[in-house]
């Protein structure tokens, strides 16, 4: 079964705080060594891609869960905040 | 901001607009802050609301709340891939107003709930992230700073209710990181369909609702649930399973809710509906043991933040009202005495809550969070069982001229291979001591 998050997060809203992503990779260097790269599997969003030789993070589509810090235990290489005041998603429904 | 507040609420979730009501209602001065658009923007829920918590708060909430429906059906599936076998409680007791449990929809019932704490007296400001809370150089909490200009704000009393992340908490070293183990990832979507359609497709009229929790193989031996809410006009579905669990295999949250989702007995309740959001949510399941330091020197911490989930209860939302309204008469109380918001009066708040269902619910339970431990090394309970089960419940209920007896004699072969006697018994006793 083949489903694309993305058409998921298309129903959502959200107010994206442009050039200020509120979540950030501490350090590249440790993503591209690590072996298991759980937070391309476990993130609801699909904000985790893995490429070759880095992980890239795009926070657009973050539903603000916090599993991308938590599940990071061995590296801790996830720097976690809130987006500012009235930026990210806001849950119509909840 | 330069005025000085009674107390600071940071969050406007079920425990904030509980703590905020009840002491604007009291005559506090009181600074609400939120950091969605409006209140709500920001909260996930399945959702059940369990109306006891919120009576003691707002008793006539009924004849204003935006309630879904209200719950007289509850439905337990053991599910494998393409059946289930279930037991459903429905009974008129539960149409008998005043009701017990409701569905919500909590960005509807947050931005109502928040409407009351204003109408209390409570400033409440959105829009605002807390960055962090101002302590004196003795280390007690004297205010927060929020992300605007000139963004200190002072008050005699800070009470966290910002959820299961708390990153205020984590900061101020109120709190540890959250454990994997104790917390669960929840996806969910809800659906749009015509009121008279969810009403015949659950056998319902008015405002009744149905419940449906589901385990087995959907979770693929994962420690975790399914979940299907009526509300008025839409269905809410879910899944959620132990952080712990996702980090140790490959599929993705929505696979695992699009896969429930097209299960050959949940796909015909969606049928025809129109998704038109999809959220995600940690849930706090550390029960007992991971309740950290609740209250200090200007500060006490509620709801979700201070860890308060009975996972095996399915209860949540009433625990963080109960917690929120509890920490605000302690410090109503305080106030009316004159004393000052330290630690060792705060202290109240824990012993008040050690007296209340709260944490004796939680200290019932408080060895179960070692489940997934158990479950680790007895997957048999999520994969197995449910799926002999359902084996079981086909053969039987399957008339191929093959008698009866054969047919027992097979089932108990098919335990038997799959587990020995001695793992049969050993599984039993193991549930027991979990949930005595």
């Amino acid at each position: 079964m083949s489903i694309k998050v993305e058409d998921k997060l298309y129903q959502n809203r959200y107010l994206v705080d442009a050039e200020r992503p509120h979540i950030q990779i501490k350090d590249a260097a440790v993503c591209a060594a690590c072996t298991t790269r759980q937070c391309t599997v476990c993130c609801p969003a699909g904000c985790y891609e893995g490429a070759e030789s880095k992980v890239v993070l795009t926070t657009d589509g973050c539903l603000e869960c916090g599993t991308c810090r938590v599940i990071c235990t061995t590296h801790r290489n996830v720097a976690w905040e809130y987006p500012r005041g009235g930026y990210g998603i806001q849950f119509k429904f909840g | 901001m330069s005025e000085k507040f009674d107390v600071i609420v940071v969050g406007a979730g079920a425990s904030g607009n509980a703590a905020a009501y009840t002491l604007a209602k009291a005559g506090l001065k009181v600074l609400q802050l939120e950091r969605g658009e409006t209140p709500g923007a920001k909260n996930v829920q399945g959702a059940i609301l369990y109306a006891d918590a919120l009576e003691r708060i707002i008793p006539d909430f009924r004849e204003e709340a935006p309630l879904e429906r209200h719950i007289i059906e509850q439905r337990m599936w053991v599910m494998d891939e393409r059946s289930y076998v279930g037991s459903h409680f429905r009974s008129d007791d539960f149409n008998k107003p005043p009701y017990n449990r409701y569905t919500i929809i909590r960005a509807r019932f947050d931005k109502w709930f928040s409407d009351k704490v204003k109408e209390a007296g409570a400033l409440v400001i959105c829009e605002t992230t807390v960055k962090e809370l101002l302590r004196d150089d003795k280390g007690k909490v004297v205010g927060v700073e929020v992300d605007r200009a000139d963004g200190r704000i002072y008050a005699d009393l800070v009470i966290l209710a910002d959820g299961v992340n708390s990153t205020l908490a984590r900061k101020a070293g109120f709190r540890p990181e959250l454990d994997p183990k104790h917390v669960a990832l929840a996806v969910k979507e809800i659906h749009f369909l015509p009121a008279d359609v969810i009403e015949s497709r659950f056998n319902i009229k008015d405002d009744e609702g149905v419940v449906i929790e589901m385990m087995g193989k959907i979770t693929h031996g994962m420690m975790g649930t399914g979940f299907l809410y009526t509300n008025s006009d839409s269905i809410s579905v879910g899944v959620g399973c132990l952080l712990s669990d996702f980090m140790t295999q490959k599929i993705t949250p929505y696979q695992l809710l699009e896969q429930l989702k097209a299960h050959p007995s949940v796909a015909p309740m969606l049928e025809g509906g129109e998704m038109k959001e999809y959220a995600a949510h940690l849930i706090p399941e550390g029960g007992y043991h991971a309740i950290p330091q609740i209250y200090g020197e200007g500060w006490m911490i509620v709801g979700d933040s201070g860890m308060f989930v009975n996972a095996v209860h399915r209860e949540g939302s009433n625990l963080a009202m109960t917690t929120g309204r509890i920490a605000a008469e302690t410090a109503i109380e305080l106030s009316r005495e004159g004393k000052a918001m330290s630690a060792a009066n705060l202290a109240r708040y824990r012993a008040r809550l050690d007296d209340s269902f709260v944490i004796k619910d939680l200290k019932k339970y408080k060895d179960l969070p070692d489940l997934p431990d158990l479950l680790d090394s007895n997957k048999q309970f999520l994969t197995t069982y449910p799926e002999l089960l359902n084996r079981s419940a086909r053969a039987m209920l399957t008339v191929d001229g093959e008698d009866k007896r054969s047919k027992q004699k097979d089932i108990y072969r098919g335990f038997r291979a799959e587990r020995s006697l001695f793992g049969l018994i050993g599984d039993a006793y193991k549930l027991w001591r979990a949930f005595r």
